[in-house]
């Protein structure tokens, strides 16, 4: 499978291109989107990662969740998507969607007004949020295309999960820049997390260990403003 | 002079009881004056500052008021509790800590004084530290940070119940950081729990001391009196001149870099014809190459070591012990031997590459013979020509004996932030009382009741605007309206946490033999290196570390692995720590130097050359001017400026600089910055722009470029982010990163850009941030001494435009391409490694 790189402003001039039938745009602020089925995934949202870190004694600002929600806001107003899944984690913990302030309930149910939503079951949020629209799913099939939270160690052509944070690492005239990645090898992909104070694990780490073909593995990391495919052999650990 | 003994003999009877006296005399040996004047006025209940040189018997001096006080009291009877801490002493090394153990145990032994003396480090074992606490001994030599944890403790106030005397050595270089602060903090603390207590503040020569001596009492004044509190002042005049030289090099003098490699075979003579000699260098990188260079020199196989604080400890202290017994030909070091440590006999001092601060030279240089009487013997080696005018400018300085530590800043509010937490940890707080005790310590005496009570109210619950976290809160107000620990878990992560030192990540160094790559294991631990200068390492690439050559095998959780290195081109890795600007008096020095022909003399011939040659090709500035050079070279437009206000000043500057000029379409392309000069380059003709007033000089120069310009570019910049982890983390929001914790998955930690990002969208007033600005004008920035320079050179920039490179401007122009500044140009890279992508995949 392959994707077009997007450029925020400039949506309309990136070529998409097909996997397994659909076409996908991989956009910079780390959402995928495809036109044909307007359909918008973003995984690992991690929302009230603070109050839940809070809860054991780190005091870090109380914003990650109405930081995450604008991005989110901005994206969804810029696809106006008709169908949303919500790759796993959408909350950090199982009493997230309790805890979060009203406020950011209220935006958040504004996004999901008037479009399909799908929250798919995470390792942090395995039940369904509370009080929240939308439907609760283990797994989604749509086409010829797969979603589901970590990606099965068994191959699944047109897989497209989270779980695992890629980021990835280059170094350049003796500097390095690490930044969040899409992750695919033409057969499967794995997501940038999206929260606001979510970390990122390198595509070089144990934990990919068998999920990708290396020698087709690219990484799509993000930039400012457009994407940068950057090919397994460039890349570093660490 | 020759009345001072006799009077000190008489006053000595007076005050010293009789087995001092006699181990005096049978060390053939007379009390000093100001040894005696101390005793006598701390036995009237004075607090003091003594300020002595080297070598002064500073110390022995400090600890007398506590020595014979302790002599004269009555043992303890068995069966009768342990009494508490008798004298604490306090200093900014461990090293120094236990060097002091053993210099004073001398005595103590001698006199046959029944006196326990142990050290409290952060290498001290736990068992030990538990025995202190059941068993104090007499005086304990700690650290500050020891001090905070010893506060917070809830058996402090019977711990501390007994204490007569703080003895503050270094104290002239403990009070300009925020372990300072939290010191000031720790001893208005000590000062509520034991009101009657002492200080003695033992100090290098200062500009200003009585900043020294409000800082070593309370800040509040009885009512009605006049002026801040201070302690008793006693100045011990400086000893025998040092003999100090600057090398006057048979090889050329570089223009540039900071190696001085074309040094080396004199050094190496200088070294075999002394007993020990001490080098010191100003960075890491800089220890590490010249140790490389003097063994390649080393055909006699002299025993030459190298100290500095990367290297393992077990090293460090073989080298220390070596040093002490007189087993070394030389030294190589960096500020960790800096210090007053009086090891072995040392009979010159080397210093390469620009001594930077004036003060600093004296101290280093005090490290040759610590005999008060004696001369010194230093001999500087400048790496560049510009540290030629530098040390020439540092060496009338110190004839002069002018001294420069930086002026004391304001108490920080992360610390302050730590320090409250601590003190509920202790026991619980009344917030009235505590705000009183806390304007007590000189660093917070302008401390206004809001901040403090934003500081509270972050400690709580963070300080939020959007009040999220009461129920998570950390302290909470009881019924009886004190702060209290809600959790013994807060206590717990206190005193994980507990200190102002924050470390840039560091990796281990971890040894295999070669061959085994990755899979290697079990091999010795050589040191840390700091994370990002691993990170741009490839394996099979060659660096140079604690003297070795190595090859990088790769990154294994929190180590660098290392093999046995060979070949030519070698890596020598920088260190972020360790970059010293120049003094804004030694500054002043090298432009009144090159004002001023009539000095060049002083200067060795090639370096008066230059100058000369300077001033046929372009102009040499007059003292106060700032001289702007502008000129054409290859397809590009130059302008060099020469302010001599250090590196990061300079940096902030070029930045600045680079903003307008882009805005008057100049269009500026980069800049580079040195600690004496800055260049930046352009496509369009600045010359000529200058000229046509588009813009004028003094409109590019205005100081209203720390306006808005200085804000817009702050809030991206990575210093700021790194800045803003060292406050979050002294501050208590994020912890410290331990060994074996640094990669501990993604979704336990927060990394602290990602909360900065946050925090700065939705709160850009939170008290965090305040501090964090503060940190950075000061710190890396160095905002106020551009401030400063600005408003100098306001109407007198001396604008000149040539038709080519000055020979001035040398220096500067051969550094473009070496360093490139960080940050910004991210973005370009990636482009770069992607379009390397496109063209091997055949797609252009």
């Amino acid at each position: 499978m392959s994707f077009s790189l997007a450029r925020t402003s400039l949506i309309a001039e990136a070529d998409p291109v097909g996997i397994a039938g659909e076409r996908a745009v991989c956009d910079p602020r780390g959402v995928l989107y495809f036109p044909e089925l307007r359909l918008l995934t973003v995984s690992d949202l991690h929302l009230e990662k603070g109050s839940s870190l809070a809860r054991r004694g780190a005091l870090i600002p109380p914003y990650d969740t109405g930081a995450t929600l604008l991005r989110l806001q901005a994206v969804i107003a810029d696809y106006q998507p008709a169908i949303v899944i919500s790759l796993g984690d959408s909350f950090h913990d199982g009493g997230g969607a309790e805890r979060m302030h009203s406020s950011f309930r209220e935006r958040l149910e504004g996004l999901m007004a008037g479009r399909d939503w799908f929250w798919v079951a995470g390792n942090h949020d395995p039940d369904a949020p509370a009080d929240l629209p939308g439907e609760t799913v283990r797994e989604l099939a749509i086409g010829s295309l797969l979603f589901r939270h970590e990606p099965s160690k068994v191959r699944v052509e047109g897989e497209i999960s989270g779980h695992l944070h890629p980021c990835a690492r280059i170094v350049q005239r003796g500097r390095s820049v690490r930044r969040r990645c899409f992750a695919g090898d033409g057969g499967r992909m794995i997501m940038p997390a999206f929260g606001a104070y979510t970390g990122s694990l390198n595509v070089l780490d144990r934990a990919y260990a068998g999920l990708f073909r290396r020698e087709t593995l690219m990484a799509y990391m993000l930039g400012t403003h457009r994407i940068f495919a950057i090919s397994h052999s460039m890349l570093r650990p660490g | 002079m020759t009345e001072q003994p006799r009077l000190a003999e008489q006053n000595a009877a007076v005050v010293l009881p009789e087995p001092f006296l006699k181990w005096f005399a049978e060390k053939g040996w007379s009390p000093r004056s100001h040894q005696i004047e101390l005793l006598a006025r701390a036995q009237a209940g004075q607090s003091l500052l003594l300020i002595a040189p080297t070598g002064a018997g500073k110390t022995l001096a400090g600890f007398l008021p506590s020595l014979t006080e302790l002599a004269g009291r009555p043992r303890r009877r068995p069966g009768q509790a342990h009494r508490g801490i008798h004298t604490l002493y306090i200093s900014p090394l461990k090293a120094l800590a236990v060097d002091i153990e053993r210099n004073l145990g001398k005595p103590v032994q001698e006199i046959g004084l029944p006196v326990t003396i142990e050290t409290r480090t952060g290498d001290t074992p736990s068992h030990k530290r538990q025995r202190q606490k059941l068993v104090p001994p007499d005086i304990l030599l700690t650290t500050p940070e020891q001090l905070a944890l010893l506060i917070a403790a809830s058996d402090a106030r019977r711990f501390f119940e007994d204490l007569r005397y703080v003895v503050l050595d270094e104290l002239h270089s403990l009070v300009i950081s925020k372990r300072g602060h939290l010191l000031a903090l720790g001893l208005a603390r000590l000062r509520s729990l034991v009101p009657g207590l002492q200080t003695i503040g033992l100090s290098a020569t200062v500009a200003e001391p009585d900043e020294l001596r409000r800082w070593l009492v309370g800040q509040n004044p009885p009512k009605g009196s006049k002026g801040p509190a201070m302690a008793g002042l006693i100045t011990v005049a400086g000893g025998a001149k040092p003999d100090i030289s600057i090398l006057d090099s048979e090889q050329h003098v570089p223009w540039s870099g900071h190696s001085a490699r074309y040094a080396i075979p004199e050094i190496y003579e200088a070294i075999k014809r002394h007993r020990m000699t001490l080098l010191f260098v100003n960075t890491r990188s800089q220890a590490e190459l010249l140790f490389q260079e003097l063994w390649r020199a080393n055909e006699d196989s002299l025993p030459i070591a190298l100290h500095h604080g990367s290297l393992d400890v077990g090293q460090r202290r073989r080298v220390e012990k070596a040093m002490g017994e007189n087993a070394l030909r030389a030294i190589v070091a960096t500020s960790t031997l800096d210090l007053g440590i009086d090891w072995g006999d040392v009979d010159l001092v080397v210093h390469v590459g620009a001594p930077k601060g004036a003060s600093r030279l004296a101290q280093r240089i005090g490290r040759a013979n610590h005999r008060m009487d004696e001369p010194s013997k230093a001999i500087l080696i400048p790496a560049n020509r510009f540290e030629v005018l530098e040390c020439r400018a540092a060496l009338d300085a110190n004839y002069l004996g002018a001294q420069d530590t930086p002026p004391l800043i304001d108490g920080a509010l992360d610390v302050l932030s730590q320090h409250v937490l601590g003190v509920a940890c202790g026991a619980p707080f009344d917030a009235d009382l505590l705000f009183e005790e806390v304007r007590g310590a000189a660093p917070y005496a302008g401390l206004a009741r809001e901040t403090f009570d934003r500081v509270v109210d972050f400690v709580a619950t963070g300080g939020y605007a959007l009040k999220n976290y009461e129920r998570y809160a950390r302290i909470r107000k009881t019924k009886e309206g004190l702060w209290r620990v809600s959790h013994p878990r807060v206590a717990q992560q206190y005193r994980l946490n507990v200190g102002t030192i924050v470390e840039m990540p560091e990796l281990n160094v971890r040894y295999v033999r070669q061959g085994r790559g990755l899979a290697g294991r079990g091999g010795p631990v050589l040191g840390k290196i700091e994370e990002y200068f691993a990170e741009t390492l490839r394996p099979g690439d060659n660096f140079m570390f604690g003297g070795k050559i190595l090859r990088f095998e790769g990154i294994r959780e929190n180590e660098c692995i290392v093999s046995n290195g060979a070949g030519a081109r070698i890596i020598v890795p920088s260190y972020a720590g360790g970059k010293f600007p120049l003094s804004t008096y030694l500054a002043d020095q090298v432009r009144g130097m090159l004002a001023d022909s009539s000095r060049w003399q002083a200067l060795p011939e090639q370096v008066a050359d230059w100058l000369r040659l300077q001033k046929e090709k372009s102009v040499l500035p007059k003292r106060g001017d700032l001289l702007v050079e502008t000129f054409p070279r290859g397809n590009r437009h130059y302008m060099v400026a020469y302010p001599f206000e250090g590196r990061l000043a300079h940096q902030t500057l070029g930045m600045l600089l680079t903003r307008r000029l882009e805005r008057v379409g100049a269009r500026p392309l980069g800049f580079v910055a040195t600690d004496y000069s800055l260049a930046v380059w352009a496509l369009d003709d600045m010359g000529a722009l200058f000229k046509a007033g588009k813009p004028s000089l003094s409109e590019l120069f205005d100081e209203d470029m720390l306006g808005d310009d200085l804000e817009a570019w702050l809030n991206d910049s990575w210093m700021l982010k790194r800045t803003f982890r060292t406050c979050a983390v002294i501050a208590g929001l994020i912890e410290k990163r331990f060994p074996g914790q640094e990669k501990s998955g993604r979704q336990v930690t927060v990394s602290a850009d990602l909360i900065y990002d946050v925090l700065r969208s939705h709160e850009p007033d939170h008290i965090l941030l305040q501090a964090t600005r503060t940190d950075a004008s000061a710190g890396l920035l160095d905002v106020s001494r551009l401030a400063e320079m600005l408003s100098r050179v306001r109407g007198r920039i001396m604008h000149k435009q040539l038709e080519q490179i000055s020979p001035l401007a040398v220096p500067v122009m051969l550094e473009i391409g070496k360093e490139s500044v960080n940050g910004g140009a991210n973005e370009t890279l990636l482009m770069e490694a992607a379009d390397l992508v496109e063209e091997a995949m055949g797609h252009r």
